[in-house]
């Protein structure tokens, strides 16, 4: 039982491990932000992949250009600034609130509060026809 | 009549979402905006393909019009745009070419079965100056001012219907300034 166990912890690890030769960084912390950042950006050739999970040959090179960013000591912004100068916002996962975006953000809030306003007066006009 | 009003605002909104939904059925995800047009070519200096002692600057493209045309050999679509790029040639176009992830043997080869339309070709094995470009695919084609400012980019084949429609026009006007 112990053997299996560990035999699984082993496979769990493996992957990690593996991840750890392909793009070795010299702290957890560094390691931690490359791994966050590849989650957050879009690969532009199967969109709805991020940079993490992707195999195609530009999600390869942008992994190597985010992992010598990373290694350069360089912060979450530079890196998604980096990026997004070159492909524009939606490289980005989560995308910038400006004007453009209003909508895409708080679009959802506007709807919710048009659903409670005409339940309410659907609700109230009901109550008051009894 | 007022109570209609409220009644009628789901309704309202369901066929407003449609309308949207319907749009975004048309439209292509692969088609996306670039936000390299109106800023300067990205700085660089690349072997040439045919000369590969001899290092390419991007500062020595300023002064004229031209397209910058991403291709590889490993890009069958490259194949398809090739004919048009030829015939543009003839027509006395500037193409630069800038050859994206590819290696300088089979780059060659490509051009000695497909015809060379450039004037000179740029060598970007690691595609490093590519991603600098914002470059997700092959072919793509650039249109660089005098002053060296990227006007126009397209992602994909090159056809005549494009050149005569939005590229052309735009070379004109771009030749006429100063």
């Amino acid at each position: 039982m112990k053997s299996i166990v560990s035999l699984i912890f082993f496979f769990f690890f493996i992957g990690l491990s593996y991840a750890n030769t392909m793009y070795p960084l010299d702290t957890p912390k560094q390691e931690a932000q490359f791994e966050h950042l590849l989650k957050d950006l879009r690969c532009l050739v199967c969109q709805n992949q991020d940079l993490a999970d992707s195999n195609a040959d530009l999600a390869k090179d942008l992994r190597l250009q985010v992992y010598n960013l990373v290694k350069e000591g360089k912060s979450d912004t530079e890196i998604n600034d980096y990026l997004s100068a070159r492909y524009g916002d939606f490289v980005l996962f989560k995308p910038p609130v400006k004007s453009l975006t209003l909508m895409l953000w708080f679009g959802p809030f506007l709807f919710l509060i048009l659903g409670v306003v005409i339940f309410w007066r659907t609700c109230f006009k009901r109550a008051s026809y009894e | 009549m007022k109570k209609i009003g409220w009644k009628a605002l789901p309704i309202i909104l369901f066929m407003v979402i449609c309308i949207f939904l319907w749009r975004g059925l048309s439209l292509d995800p692969h088609h996306l905006p670039s936000v390299q047009v109106g800023k300067s070519l990205p700085a660089f200096s690349l072997p040439e393909l045919e000369y590969p002692g001899v290092l390419f600057q991007s500062s020595q493209v300023q002064g004229k019009v031209v397209l910058l045309n991403v291709w590889a050999s490993w890009c069958s679509a490259c194949v398809d745009e090739q004919v048009f790029l030829m015939q543009l040639a003839r027509e006395g176009v500037s193409i630069y070419g800038l050859n994206y992830k590819d290696n300088s043997h089979d780059a060659l080869q490509w051009l000695k079965q497909w015809g060379n339309p450039y004037k000179n070709i740029l060598s970007d094995t690691q595609g490093k100056v590519a991603i600098d470009l914002g470059v997700y695919g092959a072919p793509e084609t650039f249109i660089i001012d005098k002053s060296g400012v990227i006007r126009y980019r397209h992602a994909g084949i090159m056809n005549q219907e494009l050149w005569l429609k939005e590229m052309l026009p735009l070379m004109n006007e771009l030749e006429q300034q100063t």
